[in-house]
C-alpha cells in the first residue's frame, strides 16, 4: 500500500496560467487564443457529456457559435441533470447592495475560502465572470428574487460578509439550469446541437494521443455505440457517492471522468470533499440518499446541542442556559455563519462528545424560534417556506414549532480531473468543466459558487479555450476507423459481459452501501493515518469480492438498472482507493480535508504549506499498480497565505 | 410494515404487459416510497429476477425524473408531493397498493414504470425559450423587474416537468405543462419579442405530438406536485387568441 514516504512521484504539471497583473490576465489571454472562422465551425463536432449547468451551458453556447455539438446525459432528459438540485444561489460581484463588494473581494474571499489550495488566476477569472453570468442568466428569463422597485435582490450566504448571493427562492439551480437547458432546447430546434438522452459514457476514445470520442451504452436497447468529434468534454459532475450516501442525485457517479483517468487524465485532489453541515440526519439502513437543507437557513437559524451529555429532553424543556449554541460561542465574529467545512467538524465534535440530538445521536438542532419572534412566522416562511415544507415532508416535523434536526453530509467534490487555464486535461482534447474539474475551489468551496463555476465553464471560458484547440488541430476525420475505436468498444462490451456472467450473491448496492461505510468512516470528516490504512487494506478486498460475488440479474440487451449500477460501483470502488492514497499522502490539514494529526491546540485545522502547497494530480498506472504522483506548485502573488481563522 | 404491490411489468414498449403481485416485507414507515420499491428490487435481484424498473434521480422532489400511479392518483395519496418525497408513514400496515406507470399516447411506456416523456423537451424545443445568444445580455439591473411579476414568473417556472398532469388528464392533453412554460416567459419583460410566436408554436407541437386537448377539468393542477395553477391555462389560452388575431413576429 501506498505510504506518504513511498509515494512515486512524477514530473510536476504545469497550469499554464498566463502572467502579468492578475486583473489583465483573462483578457490578455482570450486575445492570445486562435480563433474559428465563423464558416468552418459547422466542420467541427465536440462531444458533450453531460446537460448540467456546465454541460448545457457550454452546449448552448458553441452551438450558437456554430458548431456541432453531440450531448449526452443519462437522465430521460437533459433538464434533470443534479445542477437542479441547488437550492441557496449563486454568487456575482455585482455590488448591487453598495457593501463593499468587488471582484477582487470575490477572488480574494474565494481563494481563502478554499484555503489556499486553488490557482489565483482561475479564481480571479471566475471573480471576474461572475458578474456576467447574471447578465445573461436574467437575459434569458430566470426569475431571480426582486426587490418592490424591480431590481435585483441579494442576500449573504454561507460566512460571506456582503450580499452578494442572487437566488430564486429556494430553487436557484432549477431556474439556472432550466434557463441553460432552454437555451441548448433552442440550438437542438435549430439542429446544431443533438441531444442523446439515455446514454451513458462508458470509455473514452483516445486516438493519435488525443480525446476522439466517447463510447456509450444506449441504456433502453442495451447497444454499445462509439460516437467521434474533435474534441471531448466531459462536464459529468462530482463523484460524492461514493460515499454512497450524499446530497447527490442517485445516477450522479464517476464512471465518466474515472474512465477519462485511465486513459491518462490525472486526477486532483480527490481526497478535497466538502462535507455540507445542514442535511436531515440518517433514519435507518434504508436510507438511500441524504436531503440537503440550504445553507441558507443558518443566516436565521441558531445551531445549538444541549450542554449536557446524553441530555434526552424535547428541545423546548431544556431551558436557556443549559443550551449550547457552540458555533457562536466558538466562532464570535461569524457565529452560525461560519464556512461549511468549519462548522460540519464542530457538529461532529458536539456529537462525538455524545451530546448529539434525535434517534443514535447523530444530529444537532437548527432552531428558528428567535428569529420567528423576531421576524414572524411570515418572513420567515416567505424566506424558507419551501424548505420547512421538505423538512416536514421527509421527518414528519413541524420546523415552525420544534427546531430542525441536523446533521453534516457528503455534498460536493472539489477534486476532480486536472484541468490547465483553458481547462484541458492530461489528455489533448479533452476539456473537463465543472464540478467534473478541480480548478476553482481549492480545498473547500464556499457556499453559492458551484453554480457560478459551472456557468462560467460553460457559457464563457469553454467557448474561447475550445476554440482555440479546434483551430490548432483543424477538422478531423470522424468515420469511426481510427485506431482505438473498436479496441474501446471490445473493451465496453467485455466489461459489460463480465459484471453479467459473475452470478453471485450480492447486489451491487450492497457493495456500495458497504464501501460507503468505508469511506465515511475512515476518510469522512475527520481523517487519520491508521484509519486510511484500514480503508487502503478494506477496499481491494471489498473490490475482489465485488469481482468474484456480484449478482446482477437480466442481460445488456434492455434496459437493465442493475447492471448500470454495476458499472457504476465498479468504477467508484477504485476510485475509493485513489481518494484515501491521497488522503493519506495529503498529511496536513486543508479545507474539507481535516487530518488529525494537524490540528492546532484549539482543535482546528492546520494547513502546512511548506509541504502541501500544492495540487496533487495522480496518474493511473493500472489497478493493482500504486498512482504516481505529478505535483503542480501553487505560487499566490496576491492573496497571501494565512491561517483561516473565523473566531 | 407490510404491503401488497400490484406492479405493472413490460419487458419493453412492444410487450403487453401485465400486473404481477408482489409482497413487501419490513417496511419502515420512515422509508420513502422509492426507497420502498428499492427493498423489494434487491429480494428480485437475489432471486435472480428483474428489479421493477422506474425513473427517479434526486430523490429530493425537484428534477421531476420519478412519477408513477399510486391507486389510480399520479404520485400518490399526498398533495404537493413527488413520489419521490412520499414517505411510507402515510400508508397501512396491510395495504393493497396498484402501482402502474403514466398512461398516455405522447408517453410509450419503455419499461414497467418508466414512459417516455420525451415529448416535453420538443415543446420546449418548439419555443419555450428566450433567445439571448451567450455574450449578447444587457446589464442585468437595466431590465426592472416588477416583483410580482417576478413571482407569478417564479410560479409558474417551478414546473418539473415531470408529466403527473398528462397522466391525470381524461385527454392526455400537455396543456399545464405547456402553459407554465408560456406564463414563465410571457410575464417577464424579457419574453415579450417572442410572445406571440412562442405560445403558437409551442401549442402547435403539443398537438403534433398527440396529447389531447384541454377541456378545463382541472385534474392535472390537483396533481401537480409543484401546485401550478389552472389559471396558467387562462393565460395560455388568452395569449393564443391575441396571436391568431394580431401579427406575429416572424416566428412560427
Amino acid at each position: 500500500m501506498s505510504t506518504l514516504l513511498e509515494t512515486k512521484t512524477g514530473s510536476d504539471l504545469d497550469g499554464k496560467t498566463p502572467t502579468g497583473p492578475i486583473e489583465e490576465r483573462w483578457d490578455r489571454h482570450r486575445f492570445e487564443l486562435k480563433l474559428v472562422n465563423p464558416a468552418n465551425r459547422r466542420r467541427y463536432r465536440v462531444i458533450m457529456v453531460g446537460s448540467g449547468l456546465a454541460g448545457a451551458s457550454a452546449a448552448a453556447s458553441l452551438g450558437e457559435l456554430g458548431y456541432h455539438v453531440d450531448c449526452f446525459c443519462y437522465q430521460d432528459s437533459p433538464r434533470r441533470a443534479h445542477s437542479i438540485a441547488a437550492q441557496g444561489g449563486i454568487n456575482a460581484a455585482k455590488n448591487y447592495r453598495n457593501d463593499g463588494d468587488s471582484i477582487y473581494r470575490l477572488f480574494y474571499d474565494t481563494v481563502k475560502g478554499g484555503d489556499f489550495r486553488a490557482r489565483e488566476a482561475n479564481v480571479y477569472r471566475l471573480a471576474q465572470i461572475s458578474v456576467e453570468i447574471i447578465d445573461q442568466c436574467v437575459a434569458q428569463g430566470v426569475p431571480f428574487a426582486r426587490e418592490y422597485g424591480g431590481l435585483l435582490d441579494t442576500r449573504s450566504f454561507g460566512g460571506a460578509q456582503v450580499s452578494r448571493t442572487f437566488y430564486a427562492r429556494g430553487q436557484t439551480g432549477q431556474q439556472l439550469l432550466l434557463g441553460a437547458y432552454q437555451a441548448m432546447e433552442r440550438q437542438i430546434g435549430l439542429g446544431t446541437v443533438a441531444m442523446y438522452p439515455r446514454h451513458e459514457m462508458l470509455e473514452l476514445i483516445v486516438a493519435d494521443g488525443r480525446a476522439r470520442g466517447i463510447v456509450t451504452r444506449d441504456m433502453v436497447t442495451g447497444e454499445i455505440e462509439a460516437h467521434m468529434g474533435d474534441a471531448v468534454v466531459l462536464a459529468t459532475g462530482g463523484y460524492g457517492n461514493v460515499f454512497y450516501l450524499s446530497t447527490n442525485a442517485k445516477g450522479c457517479n464517476t464512471t465518466a471522468i474515472w474512465r477519462a483517468h485511465r486513459k491518462g487524465a490525472f486526477f486532483a485532489n480527490p481526497c478535497f470533499t466538502q462535507i455540507h453541515p445542514t442535511c436531515i440526519p440518517v433514519t435507518g439502513d434504508h436510507q438511500s440518499k441524504l436531503t440537503l437543507m440550504s445553507e441558507s437557513l443558518r443566516n436565521d437559524g441558531r445551531v445549538w446541542v444541549p450542554k449536557k451529555m446524553g441530555d434526552s429532553r424535547p428541545p423546548e424543556q431544556i431551558p436557556e442556559a443549559e443550551r449550547d449554541y457552540f458555533l457562536e460561542r466558538k466562532y464570535p465574529s461569524f457565529g452560525n455563519l461560519v464556512p461549511r467545512d468549519v462548522a460540519s467538524r464542530a457538529a461532529k465534535e458536539a456529537c462525538d462528545q455524545g451530546r448529539g440530538v434525535g434517534p443514535g445521536g447523530r444530529g444537532v438542532y437548527l432552531d428558528f424560534a428567535e428569529a420567528i419572534a423576531r421576524l414572524g412566522a411570515g418572513a420567515i416562511k416567505e424566506r424558507y417556506g419551501n424548505l420547512f415544507d421538505m423538512y416536514e415532508r421527509i421527518t414528519a416535523e413541524n420546523p415552525y414549532e420544534a427546531p430542525m434536526r441536523i446533521y453534516p453530509a457528503v455534498h460536493y467534490t472539489m477534486g476532480g480531473l486536472w484541468v490547465d487555464y483553458d481547462l484541458m486535461s492530461t489528455v489533448p482534447g479533452l476539456f473537463v468543466t465543472g464540478e467534473a474539474n478541480f480548478s476553482d475551489h481549492g480545498a473547500n468551496r464556499l457556499g453559492a459558487s458551484a453554480l457560478m463555476q459551472g456557468l462560467a465553464d460553460g457559457y464563457f471560458i469553454l467557448p474561447y479555450t475550445l476554440a482555440d484547440y479546434l483551430a490548432q488541430v483543424g477538422p478531423q476525420p470522424t468515420d469511426g476507423n481510427l485506431a482505438g475505436v473498436t479496441e474501446a468498444m471490445a473493451e465496453v462490451g467485455a466489461r459489460v459481459e463480465r459484471l453479467l456472467a459473475i452470478d453471485g450473491d450480492r447486489t451491487a448496492d450492497s457493495f456500495h452501501r458497504e464501501l460507503g461505510q468505508i469511506m465515511w468512516d475512515h476518510c469522512g470528516m475527520a481523517r487519520n493515518e491508521a484509519g486510511l490504512r484500514k480503508a487502503l487494506d478494506r477496499i481491494p478486498e471489498l473490490r475482489d469480492e465485488f469481482w468474484r460475488n456480484l449478482k446482477v440479474s437480466g442481460t445488456n440487451e434492455e434496459l437493465n438498472p442493475a447492471l448500470e449500477k454495476a458499472g457504476r460501483v465498479a468504477d467508484f470502488l477504485e476510485l475509493a482507493e485513489l481518494t484515501c492514497i491521497d488522503a493519506l499522502h495529503r498529511g496536513e490539514s486543508s479545507g474539507g480535508h481535516f487530518r488529525e494529526e494537524s490540528q492546532t491546540p484549539e482543535g482546528e485545522a492546520r494547513r502546512d504549506d511548506e509541504h502541501f502547497s500544492y495540487v496533487a494530480g495522480w496518474e493511473f498506472t493500472g489497478v493493482l499498480s500504486e498512482p504516481v504522483l505529478h505535483k503542480e506548485p501553487l505560487a499566490f502573488e496576491y492573496v497571501h497565505p494565512s491561517q483561516r481563522s473565523y473566531k | 410494515m407490510n404491503l401488497t404491490l400490484d406492479v405493472w411489468r413490460q419487458r419493453h414498449a412492444g410487450d403487453q404487459g401485465r400486473i404481477v403481485r408482489y409482497q413487501a416485507g419490513g417496511i419502515s414507515p420512515d422509508m420513502s416510497f422509492l426507497e420502498m420499491l428499492d427493498v423489494v428490487n434487491e429480494g428480485l435481484i437475489l432471486g435472480g429476477d428483474e428489479p421493477i424498473a422506474f425513473d427517479h434521480d434526486c430523490r429530493e422532489g425537484i428534477c421531476g425524473m420519478c412519477g408513477f400511479m399510486i391507486n389510480g392518483i399520479a404520485h400518490g395519496p399526498e398533495r404537493a408531493t413527488t413520489v419521490c418525497q412520499l414517505h411510507m408513514r402515510h400508508f397501512r400496515d396491510g395495504d393493497s397498493l396498484t402501482i402502474e406507470p403514466w398512461r398516455a399516447g405522447a408517453f410509450p411506456v419503455v419499461r414497467d414504470l418508466i414512459v417516455d416523456r420525451s415529448a416535453f423537451d420538443r415543446i420546449i424545443a418548439a419555443g419555450g425559450f428566450i433567445s439571448a445568444s451567450t455574450g449578447s445580455a444587457p446589464e442585468a439591473n437595466n431590465i426592472a423587474v416588477p416583483k410580482q411579476d417576478a413571482d407569478s414568473a417564479m410560479d409558474a417556472a417551478a414546473c418539473i416537468g415531470c408529466g403527473a398532469c398528462v397522466a391525470a388528464c381524461p385527454n392526455a392533453s400537455a396543456m399545464l405543462f405547456t402553459a407554465a412554460k408560456v406564463v414563465h416567459l410571457g410575464v417577464l419583460p424579457q419574453g415579450q419579442p417572442e410572445r406571440k410566436g412562442r405560445v403558437k408554436a409551442m401549442v402547435e407541437t403539443m398537438d403534433g405530438l398527440g396529447f389531447g386537448h384541454c377541456t378545463n377539468i382541472g385534474e392535472c393542477a390537483a396533481v401537480c406536485p409543484k401546485e401550478i395553477g389552472m389559471d396558467t391555462i387562462a393565460f395560455l389560452n388568452r395569449d393564443l387568441a391575441r396571436s391568431a388575431v394580431l401579427t406575429g413576429n416572424g416566428r412560427a
